[in-house]
């Protein structure tokens, strides 16, 4: 009776949180009904990730763009304008990979400090200087891409960064065939990390005499999320195992969700989107916050150019078109407020994750291209007022 | 005395926490000009807000009487509609607009689905005339002085037919000649039959203009006096402005202030490019370490602008002048940041626009001004800024359930706490507190009077801005009295009064 009480309060308490990862659950299985399984498949799974990888990347710089009452427009076109630039570093000036890929990251950070700019010491507003870099860089795509079109990049180790996955151990083949022996083994050291950073994080809690959740509670978590990791885990192993993709992912996601949640500059930023001129006055300099976030949003433009250019393995002259505004709408149904100073990474992943879902299941339903953007549309907008809705509940 | 054009019969509204209005009553003659004055807080724009539907029926108790009706408004359009027009102290003027289109928002004149433009330009030529300024009324609004921006505002509210203005300190921002022709505008709109209501602060002006006077304090009516009578003069108004026994409602300070001097500021001048006038001139001020340093004044004198601008100037003032902490001279502030690092902290009149996250939970709200302190590498210690937190809550006594509670949720008092805390972790010399108990409840208000008398005892020095004159003789060891954006007195806590203030104030 205790646990079940517990269960409904926890539940509650932080519905607003639960709601994205409940929406994702229910579309998935929607799906997998519909397709008769072909939807979670290992295949298809590993696939979805990956197609999600380089809007949830530009998802996580928008996060942070967003709260603090920003919007950038120009990461489309800057994506697909740095992937050209890889492409044409690779091919036409044979320069060595490591070298084309830290000078793009580069020239992102760089591009990312110039939209700032006006936005921060000129009080622009950001719609119209990134609207500005939008046209810009859709120019630039289609000057570097002039004459050539589509550079085709014959590079297998960059082409492995969209498409490849990581190796597994050698020479136990016959134990567990076709699974991915690897991919389970550091699911597992996940999990048990996982858990011991949650006991050590709950004892230090509770020597500052610190309410903690009830032990039930907390041990319904502990599985609850073991077992969600494992189960992706396993099925990922069933393909290829993990790929290069969700390593990017994943690694991004933890540098992120660790900065906004526990550093100064995190605090910083969140304080920022709460109310701009408390913040000033709190001793935080605000236009220097605008660079650092401008600037992280251009080095994971660069990222996601490089993976998209990867994943297709060449350069088109339309590459990065609608990327800023999939990544827009993956913030606001990750539960990014527009009023600033709330949202978190995690929230975008999942929402990026939710529109990815939709499309890569209603593709494998055949449901025409119109149906599907509306359909989008509908669920971005469902998101958003269960959001406004049940903002203010519970805590 | 001809018949009331308005009656305000038992007149009360609450706000959470706050008794606003307290049963007032209030009674306008036609075609006379009454004045309505107090000090700050007492009740004048909650009532001028009550009288025209800003506050709509129902959200007060009382009747409201207009020309013999009862009144029920629901908007500010209702009283319109039978002749009440409000000008309030900040314009609400459209800038990008002309004049003429100014003058009739709201109120087109059309011609089946059109506006009827060139009705709407002789109309408003006519209604310019009216209120005697003389502009093209094709010029934008924001091409005009503030002078003539308020005399469209009348035009805009003759316009209409207004039987009763009520003007809102209209005089604050104008200057002499400004303010003496509006004066005299006034005065022919009365021989016109235009009933007047005018809050004004500066007595001479009431004493000048007014046929009746109403004094309100502390949301009640203290009296209504009659000009022609003689009984208006600026000794009675005050009197029965500041007239209150000062209760004992302020702790009693163990400790005398030191002679070492922790602040001094030398010849501070300031000017607002947006404004495009002077805000501060040669305002020069001391403290010494465990005093408390009371800067009065009425609203808009440019305390707060003195505090921001000594607090690293985020409002971008251009600013010049000497500031000296402990004796050394300091290169005047860049950023709050530098103000900060340099022992100042400033709590914000305005809580809940500058002061507070009001999404953020309490301890993020009291750690945000000093994250280092409970960070390592740039990574917070959360256990400790709980801690930490939870000791503030304790000494300060802010009432909430945890200090993961949104700061936004509770109450004034409380969230005053907090801002205070917030500061205090900063661990400053001096402190600056402006208006620290508006709009906070009595017993809320002595509990920060408490934690002011505690700091000044640790060795901290307080500047303390506030319109309230019972606090300020209450709580300070020395006042400055601010007007016009200079010092018009100083005074040792002994030889000050609420008239010696008020008058200095007022000038």
């Amino acid at each position: 009776m205790t646990f079940l009480s517990n269960a409904q309060k926890v539940l509650r308490q932080n519905i607003r949180e639960y709601g994205m990862y409940i929406a994702l659950f229910v579309i998935m299985t929607i799906f997998t009904i519909t397709t008769e399984g072909v939807f979670i498949s290992s295949r298809n799974i590993s696939n979805l990730l990956n197609q999600t990888g380089y809007i949830a990347v530009l998802a996580v710089g928008m996060t942070l763009i967003i709260v603090i009452r920003h919007i950038d427009l120009s990461v489309g076109f800057l994506a697909g304008f740095l992937g050209a630039i890889c492409a044409i570093a690779l091919v036409f000036w044979k320069l060595p990979l490591l070298v084309v890929i830290i000078m793009v990251l580069a020239l992102g950070i760089v591009a990312g400090l110039i939209t700032a700019f006006p936005v921060a010491h000129l009080k622009i507003p950001s719609f119209v200087a990134s609207l500005a870099g939008w046209l810009i860089y859709r120019g630039a795509i289609l000057l570097a891409t002039m004459g050539t079109g589509t550079i085709i990049i014959p590079n297998d180790t960059f082409n492995a960064i969209g498409n490849g996955y990581i190796p597994d151990f050698l020479g136990i083949e016959n134990f567990l065939p076709g699974v991915h022996k690897l991919t389970l083994v550091l699911g597992l050291v996940g999990i048990v990390l996982f858990i011991m950073g949650e006991i050590n994080n709950r004892r230090k809690k509770q020597a500052y005499n610190f309410e903690v959740l009830p032990m039930d509670m907390f041990i319904l978590k502990l599985v609850f999320i073991s077992l969600l990791v494992g189960g992706v885990t396993w099925i990922l192993a069933g393909y290829n195992g993990i790929s290069w993709t969700v390593v990017i992912m994943l690694i991004v996601t933890a540098i992120y969700h660790f900065v906004t949640t526990q550093t100064v500059l995190g605090r910083h930023i969140y304080a920022i989107g709460g109310n701009p001129e408390a913040a000033e006055l709190s001793g935080i300099n605000v236009k220097k916050i605008i660079y650092v976030v401008f600037g992280s949003m251009g080095l994971l433009t660069a990222l996601s150019g490089i993976l998209f250019t990867s994943r297709l393995q060449s350069a088109t002259t339309t590459a990065g078109s609608l990327f800023e505004m999939d990544a827009i709408a993956a913030a606001y149904v990750g539960g990014v407020s527009a009023a600033g100073g709330v949202g978190k990474v995690i929230g975008s992943i999942v929402g990026a994750l939710v529109m990815m879902s939709l499309t890569n299941g209603m593709n494998l339903m055949g449901i025409d291209i119109s149906l599907q953007y509306i359909v989008r549309g509908a669920v971005l907008v469902a998101a958003v007022i269960f959001d406004v809705t049940t903002r203010g509940r519970g805590k | 005395m001809s018949h009331p054009i308005l009656e305000m019969k038992n007149i009360t509204k609450t706000f959470p926490g706050v008794k606003a209005l307290d049963n007032v009553t209030f009674s306008v003659a036609e075609k006379e000009i009454h004045c309505l004055v107090g000090e700050n807080g007492a009740g004048k724009s909650t009532l001028m807000k009550v009288l025209s539907g800003v506050y709509p029926h129902g959200e007060y108790s009382g009747d409201i009487v207009f020309e013999g009706q009862v009144q029920k408004f629901t908007s500010i359009r209702d009283s319109e509609n039978i002749g009440i027009a409000i000008i309030y102290q900040e314009l609400a003027l459209i800038p990008e607009m002309t004049v003429y289109e100014n003058i009739f928002l709201g109120n087109e004149i059309k011609s089946g689905i059109t506006i009827d433009w060139n009705e709407t330009i002789k109309r408003a030529g006519e209604v310019v005339k009216k209120v005697g300024l003389n502009v093209n009324t094709a010029a934008k609004i924001k091409d005009l002085g503030v002078g003539k921006q308020q005399l469209v505002e009348i035009a805009k509210a003759l316009s209409r037919n207004t039987k009763l203005l009520i003007l809102d300190e209209p005089t604050s921002a104008l200057n002499e000649d400004d303010s003496k022709n509006l004066l005299n505008l006034l005065r022919e709109l009365k021989n016109h039959g235009v009933t007047c209501i005018m809050i004004s602060h500066k007595l001479k002006e009431v004493i000048e203009i007014a046929d009746t006077v109403t004094v309100l304090r502390d949301g009640q009516t203290v009296c209504t006096l009659d000009a022609k009578k003689g009984e208006v003069s600026e000794q009675v108004l005050i009197k029965h402005m500041v007239g209150r026994e000062i209760d004992n409602i302020y702790p009693p300070k163990k400790v005398k202030p030191t002679d070492e001097i922790v602040l001094e500021v030398k010849d501070w001048n300031a000017y607002s490019p947006l404004l495009g006038r002077d805000i501060l001139k040669n305002i020069s001020l001391k403290v010494k370490k465990g005093e408390i340093v009371g800067l009065a004044g009425l609203m808009g004198s440019g305390r707060t602008e003195f505090a921001k601008s000594i607090f690293g100037n985020p409002d971008g003032y251009h600013v010049s002048g000497e500031i000296e902490i402990k004796g050394q001279k300091q290169r005047r502030f860049a950023h709050p940041e530098e103000a900060i690092a340099s022992g100042l902290a400033y709590v914000t009149e305005d809580r809940k626009g500058n002061g507070l996250i009001l999404i953020q939970d309490v301890k993020q709200n009291i750690t945000l001004a000093n994250l280092e302190e409970i960070a390592r590498n740039g990574v917070i210690n959360g256990n400790e800024e709980v801690s930490i937190a939870n000791e503030y809550k304790a000494s300060l006594n802010i009432k909430t359930p945890t200090v993961e509670q949104k700061v936004g949720n509770l109450s004034g008092g409380n969230q005053q706490k907090v801002s205070v805390a917030k500061w205090l972790f900063v661990k400053p010399n001096v402190l600056i507190l402006d208006e620290p108990t508006r709009g906070i409840d009595v017993g809320a208000k002595y509990e920060i009077y408490t934690i002011m008398t505690r700091l000044v005892e640790q060795g901290m020095s307080i500047i303390m801005i506030s319109s309230e004159l019972p606090e300020v003789l209450g709580m300070s060891d020395r006042v400055y009295v601010v007007a016009s954006g200079k010092i018009t007195g100083e005074m040792p806590i002994e030889q000050a009064t609420q008239e010696k203030i008020m008058e200095l104030a007022a000038n």
